[in-house]
């Protein structure tokens, strides 16, 4: 019973009970470069994970000459 | 957010955004409401959650997407264009397109690999011929101001990288706006310079604008991505430290730090003796030497 993460075309997995941001810090993704949804809502960072869930990380950083 | 210590709901947030944008654009007196905006598009989160934000105030905005023809195996510039015409044709928005092939004569990856400019990566000539037909298009139509969605963390990393250089030129340069000048460059405003990059992509998101996902090709290993990871990690550990940054910055620019550098960059600029646009060179511009040595070695190599 985990939670499943997914940015872009990787898939990462968390145990529920911690916190989205908690979990962001804990697979090495800096918080500030993802907008994570569930079922295609917002969620804060704040938010407790449960079990079962599968949230999508919107990358939010663009770059290059502009 | 914690940079702010807020926490909004969506309602109050979309909210919260529109009135910061509005407090922005008055605060650096970008432009007001008699004026013809050009807004620079390109499909992505920001220029298009800028697009909307200005429209919902009230503010006379056309359009202009630079077409760069990156389609080698992503069909980049095919997409982004998708976005944007979806976008405009949704809003009932005036849309400007140029496309780089058929008005300069190759498209950005072609001209990156006749050109030593960049040494092969393709974002030198990519961001001066952008520059370029941006002031073009702002001058033809007799827009009053080009506005561009560029966001806190973008102006930050520009600034990290200005100053781990000293380069006090762009340094005195960089600002939320950047006057007309006599020589006739366009004058240009970014409103969203105070927003992080999470905020415009959290209201294009809440708002429910699609734009495209997917990051030029060529950005992968941009230094401007490396310093924006490099200063998320330091904001990681101290919120606030990004708009902290640029905020005295700004203080310090106000305050005359470098003063001493805007005569010089001005009263040096010249007209090309090629296509007339303002230039710091003594005859032809950055512009027309580039896509001049393009056309001549597609053409030799034909």
């Amino acid at each position: 019973m985990t939670v499943r993460l997914t940015l872009r075309d990787q898939e990462y997995e968390v145990y529920g009970g911690m916190t989205v941001r908690h979990a962001l810090l804990k697979l090495g993704i800096q918080p500030d470069s993802v907008l994570p949804t569930l079922d295609g809502e917002l969620i804060t960072d704040d938010e407790i994970l449960q079990d079962d869930q599968h949230i999508h990380l919107v990358a939010v950083i663009s770059g290059g000459a502009r | 957010m914690r940079q702010h210590k807020l926490a909004l709901c969506k309602e109050h947030f979309l909210v919260w955004f529109t009135e910061q944008t509005q407090r922005f654009i008055n605060k650096y007196h970008m432009f007001g409401y008699e004026d013809r905006i050009l807004v620079a598009v390109s499909g992505g989160k920001d220029s298009l959650a800028l697009w909307n934000v200005l429209h919902r105030l009230g503010y006379q905005t056309d359009g202009l997407y630079i077409g760069l023809g990156i389609n080698q195996g992503t069909g980049y510039s095919a997409e982004s264009l998708q976005f944007t015409e979806k976008y405009a044709t949704k809003y009932n928005h005036k849309l400007i397109v140029v496309d780089v092939a058929e008005f300069a004569g190759a498209t950005i990856p072609e001209a990156a690999a006749l050109t030593l400019r960049g040494k092969g990566k393709p974002c030198s000539v990519c961001g001066l011929t952008k520059r370029y037909i941006m002031n073009m298009v702002a001058h033809q139509g007799d827009y009053n101001v080009l506005v561009t969605g560029h966001n806190l963390d973008d102006e930050v990393a520009v600034l990290f990288g200005n100053t781990l250089n000293w380069a006090v030129g762009y340094l005195a340069r960089q600002g939320p706006v950047l006057e007309e000048t006599a020589g006739g460059l366009a004058r240009k405003a970014k409103p969203f310079c105070r927003f992080y990059e999470r905020e415009t992509a959290a209201y294009a998101l809440l708002q429910g604008i699609d734009y495209i996902y997917e990051e030029c090709p060529h950005a992968t290993g941009a230094k401007s991505i490396y310093y924006k990871v490099q200063l998320n990690q330091l904001e990681a550990d101290r919120p606030g430290t990004k708009l902290s940054f640029y905020l005295s910055f700004l203080r310090a620019k106000e305050s005359g730090f470098f003063a001493h550098q805007n005569p010089a960059v001005q009263a040096n600029l010249n007209r090309c003796q090629t296509c007339g646009q303002p230039t710091s060179a003594p005859e032809q511009c950055a512009f027309c030497r580039t896509w001049h040595r393009v056309r001549s070695r597609r053409a030799a190599a034909a």
